[in-house]
């Protein structure tokens, strides 16, 4: 049971690895699996802070949204190779975590949702604002960001092994914290945070580091969504992706870190598929959320490895 | 500024304010009576706008339009919480976000599915239209004097309703312990719905009363939401006083924000930047608020539920 | 005579017109079981919340081993020293028996910042943990979810989690509540054993367990400590039988 439900992330990204040798290498398969392992690293992130930390933010796209912004200002700014951007952009979204986290993390239950979500609307209003950078339309980034002066990023099958690898590490780097000395106190704090302070530690300094590292993931994701896309708008960061984001999480399973993959991988394949059929593919997505969240308690991860007891 | 447009501005954001309040008022009841986070309260304002001009249109007069439009907001309300709602109020907070999340997008592209997705425009009613000296050579119109009225009116209403009845100290007892009220042997599941019925038709009734002041379209109600959120935030889950010198604040800072803010920078950058700059910290100023206010005070202005 | 290790003077705390604590000051020895006992509500769970921290009081002074920590958050007070229990059961329901008490060790022993390792592959944290669940009779429970524990077992776990932080005082908040006969008997024995080692201050509400455990009582009825002495002291106290033994509460 323990090691079937080991193999069933590996074999998600086996899949994945294996996906464009098989045959899935058009254009637009390789688009969408790269929108799939990007807005998965985000889920998975965020599945660490709302599974492992308990810590349910509704303005963890802003995370998202500021790696992604940094890649576009720095590229205005002829600042273009990864081995720059990429710590900066991590920077950036850590810093930013760490200033709204400090603020937000005194506050627990749905005032934690509303100010996180408060938050990142401070984000999207600034990044509306930015008219050097197209204001609300957004900026084109003209080239993708360079790997040690080659153009490495822009060969398809380079970036989808990047992408990849960055959510298997991604994944792998959330459950070893989760698993630390640093990640049992989360877990435990989560659960009943008054214990925590019975043995004698105060949770918030650990939520916050865990809520920094989170925006971190969250910041990674961004520059990788910056280049998938070529194109960044503060549509990036509207609570409206928020939602989705914790939609991906709770789609697949909380409380496990996989199952954020799971629900990032069926999210996007439903709303492609759903758009292919009508323009207002809203209209069945609404519903279908509001199902899924009322039928599958555990998440579709708890349907492929049902928990025992 | 003259001290005229400074009037006029006051006036403009305690109108958004009341606005603000009627959206806020039953997602705090809501909210504080049944713990129960319901994103999708946004869209009852926008369906109360839409029902309000469509019906207007139909009947021809816009007081029939408002007339129609809050029982079928009413009506409205309670579809959905039979359909939807009454099977969270016993989930975690994330489920419902997700599952009213959903009502959001539901209803968003329904409106665009049923009246297209280009702005309606309401008249003004010719009974409310014109305007009045307020100050000398300053007219202001009358249909957004009416809207204050109407909202302060309500807003007493619900007063009397909440502090003076006994479904009201029902509701506040519901607030303050829910448990308690179900061992009294109220029957907590039709006073839920009451409440959520109230609470849709309240939205709904503002956004009626929007209609003729701001384009009706679709996702207007998301930015009331979250500004309903803040305001509810600020004042204190479940208080529906909190809620209402909260909405009002609201309402002040981000209309005054958003016409003073420029001119404040321009204090210290020049035109254009100022104009920008001004224009994003203007649009920021409520969270801004909301996050200092949150920060000293973690459970609001006036926390109803003690620890 | 020897310094107290724990001195209450003359805490006060009221909840709107209620005083709850009404100007107590109280004595710990070191070594000894100081029991308070009291019928509900006369704020011994108050008086216990104040020490810890969980409720500051509006004045007065609690001194832990010479040093005022009145102000001192909650977490360093229990890094100073003083553990806990609470009245109602309070575990890690999802955690094994064994990692609610590696928790409370790895609190104490080293940094919990570390990221790399996996915390139940720590070897050392493990045995210290496994040795105070046997100190308990826990030990052939480890592995065993504290949510699917018996309720007089989470009472145990619970003061395991106490113990492992190395006090130098327990606070013990009804550590019989609740448990049936059986257990109540396992529990007077795990006290007995615990009385060798600790100092502990016991709010408890079965009197048998009390006299046969304390050293010194302390009364205490509507916030005020009305009497303190020997067991056989609080049991000839006029005051004492009429205020609080003569009533059926116990
Ligand atoms: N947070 C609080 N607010 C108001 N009254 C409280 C609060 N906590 C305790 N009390 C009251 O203080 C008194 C003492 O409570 P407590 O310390 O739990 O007593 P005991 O543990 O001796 O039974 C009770 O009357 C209780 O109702
Ligand atoms: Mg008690």
């Amino acid at each position: 049971m323990r090691l079937r439900e080991a193999w069933l992330p590996l074999l998600l990204l086996a899949a994945l690895g294996i996906a464009p040798l098989a045959g899935f290498a058009a254009s637009y398969e390789m688009t969408l699996m790269a929108r799939m392992m990007i807005l998965a690293m985000a889920a998975v992130s965020l599945s660490f802070l709302v599974g492992g930390a308990g810590l349910a933010s509704l303005g963890h796209a802003a995370c998202l949204g500021v790696g992604a912004y940094a890649v576009v200002i720095l590229d205005a700014h002829g600042i273009t190779d990864a081995l720059r951007v990429l710590p900066a952009a991590i920077g950036a979204a850590s810093a930013f975590a760490l200033l709204t986290g400090a603020i937000a993390i005194r506050t627990s239950g749905v005032h934690f949702i509303m100010i996180t979500l408060a938050f990142g609307q401070m984000a999207f209003f600034t990044a509306a604002s930015l008219s050097a950078y197209g204001g609300d339309d957004g900026t084109t980034l003209y080239s993708r960001t360079e790997l040690a002066g080659t153009r490495l990023l822009e060969n398809r099958l380079v970036f989808h092994y990047i992408c990849l690898g960055a959510l298997a590490l991604t994944w792998a780097a959330c459950a070893m914290l989760l698993a630390s000395r640093f990640g049992r106190v989360l877990r435990a704090a989560r659960e009943n945070a008054q214990r925590v302070e019975a043995v004698g530690l105060a949770p918030y300094p650990f939520r916050l580091v865990g809520y920094v590292i989170a925006g971190g993931f969250g910041g990674v994701a961004g520059f990788l969504l910056a280049n998938a896309t070529e194109f960044v708008s503060p549509a990036i960061l509207s609570w409206q992706r928020s939602g989705e984001l914790l939609f991906m999480v709770i789609l697949g399973g909380v409380g496990r870190l996989w199952g954020a993959i799971l629900g990032a991988l069926v999210f996007v394949l439903l709303e492609t598929w759903l758009a292919e059929l009508t323009p207002h593919w809203k209209i069945i997505f609404g519903p279908l959320l509001v199902v899924s969240v009322l039928l599958l308690r555990g998440g579709l991860s708890s349907l492929v490895a049902p928990r025992h007891g | 500024m003259t001290a005229q447009l400074l009037l006029v501005q006051v006036l403009n954001g305690l109108q958004l304010g009341i606005l603000l309040f009627l959206v806020a008022a039953g997602l705090t009841l809501v909210f504080g009576v049944m713990d129960f986070i319901n994103l999708a309260h946004g869209v009852q304002y926008m369906l109360g706008a839409y029902l309000g001009a469509w019906l207007a249109a139909a009947a021809g007069s816009f007081w029939w339009g408002l007339l129609l439009a809050l029982p079928a907001a009413l009506a409205a309300g309670l579809v959905l919480e039979v359909l939807v709602f009454r099977h969270l109020y016993a989930r975690d907070h994330l489920s419902q976000v997700l599952a009213t999340f959903g009502v959001i997008l539901f209803l968003n592209e329904g409106v665009k599915l049923l009246w297209g997705a280009s702005p309606l425009q309401v008249p003004i009613p010719p009974l409310l239209a014109g305007g009045i000296e307020i100050m000398p050579g300053l007219q202001y119109p009358i249909y957004r004097i009416a809207v204050l009225a109407a909202g302060i009116a309500t807003a007493g209403g619900l007063w009397f309703l909440v502090d003076r009845t006994r479904a009201g100290m029902l509701v506040r007892a519901g607030a303050t312990n829910a448990a308690m009220v179900s061992a009294l042997g109220v029957d907590i599941g039709r006073l839920f719905t009451m409440v959520f019925a109230f609470g849709a038709m309240l939205a709904g009734f503002a956004g009626v009363l929007a209609g003729p002041i701001f384009s009706v379209e679709p996702g207007m109600g998301d930015n009331v939401l979250i500004l309903a959120f803040v305001v509810i935030v600020i004042g204190g889950i479940g208080s529906i006083r909190g809620a209402f010198l909260a909405a009002l604040l609201v309402g002040l800072i981000d209309t005054l924000g958003k016409s003073l803010m420029p001119d404040v920078m321009r204090l210290f950058l020049d035109a254009s930047p100022a104009r920008q700059t001004g224009a994003a910290l203007a649009s920021m100023l409520v969270y801004i608020a909301m996050a200092a206010i949150l920060a000293f005070r973690p459970a609001g202005l006036f926390p109803v539920r003690a620890g | 005579m020897a310094e107290p290790l724990l001195r209450l003077a003359d805490l006060r705390k009221h909840y709107g017109g209620l005083a709850v604590t009404d100007g107590v000051s109280l004595d710990v020895m070191p070594g000894e079981i100081h029991a308070v006992i009291g019928p509900n509500g006369a704020g011994k769970t108050t008086l216990i919340h104040e020490i810890t921290g969980l409720v500051a009081p509006d004045s007065g002074q609690v001194v832990f081993a010479g040093r005022d920590i009145t102000r001192l958050s909650r977490p360093a007070r229990v890094r100073a020293g003083l553990a806990r229990t609470f009245q109602i059961t309070n575990v890690v329901a999802g955690f094994s028996a064994l990692e609610n008490v590696a928790l409370a060790a790895q609190a104490r022993v080293g940094s919990s910042f570390r990221f790399f390792r996996a915390a139940t592959s720590e070897v050392a944290l493990n045995e210290a943990a496994l040795a105070v669940l046997a100190e308990v009779g826990l030990a052939d429970r480890a592995t065993v979810l504290a949510g699917a524990l018996s309720h007089g077992e989470k009472r145990a776990l619970e003061m395991a989690a106490a113990l492992a932080t190395r006090p130098r005082l327990l606070l013990l908040d009804e550590p019989l509540a609740g448990a049936g006969p059986e257990e109540t008997a396992r529990l007077i024995a795990l006290l007995t054993r615990l009385k060798a080692a600790y100092t502990i201050l016991l709010v408890e509400h079965d009197m048998q367990a009390v006299f046969a455990l304390a050293d010194r009582i302390s009364v205490l009825v509507y916030g005020r400590i009305i009497a303190t002495g020997t067991v056989a002291e609080i049991r000839g106290n006029a005051e004492v039988r009429a205020a609080y033994l003569g009533e059926d509460d116990a």
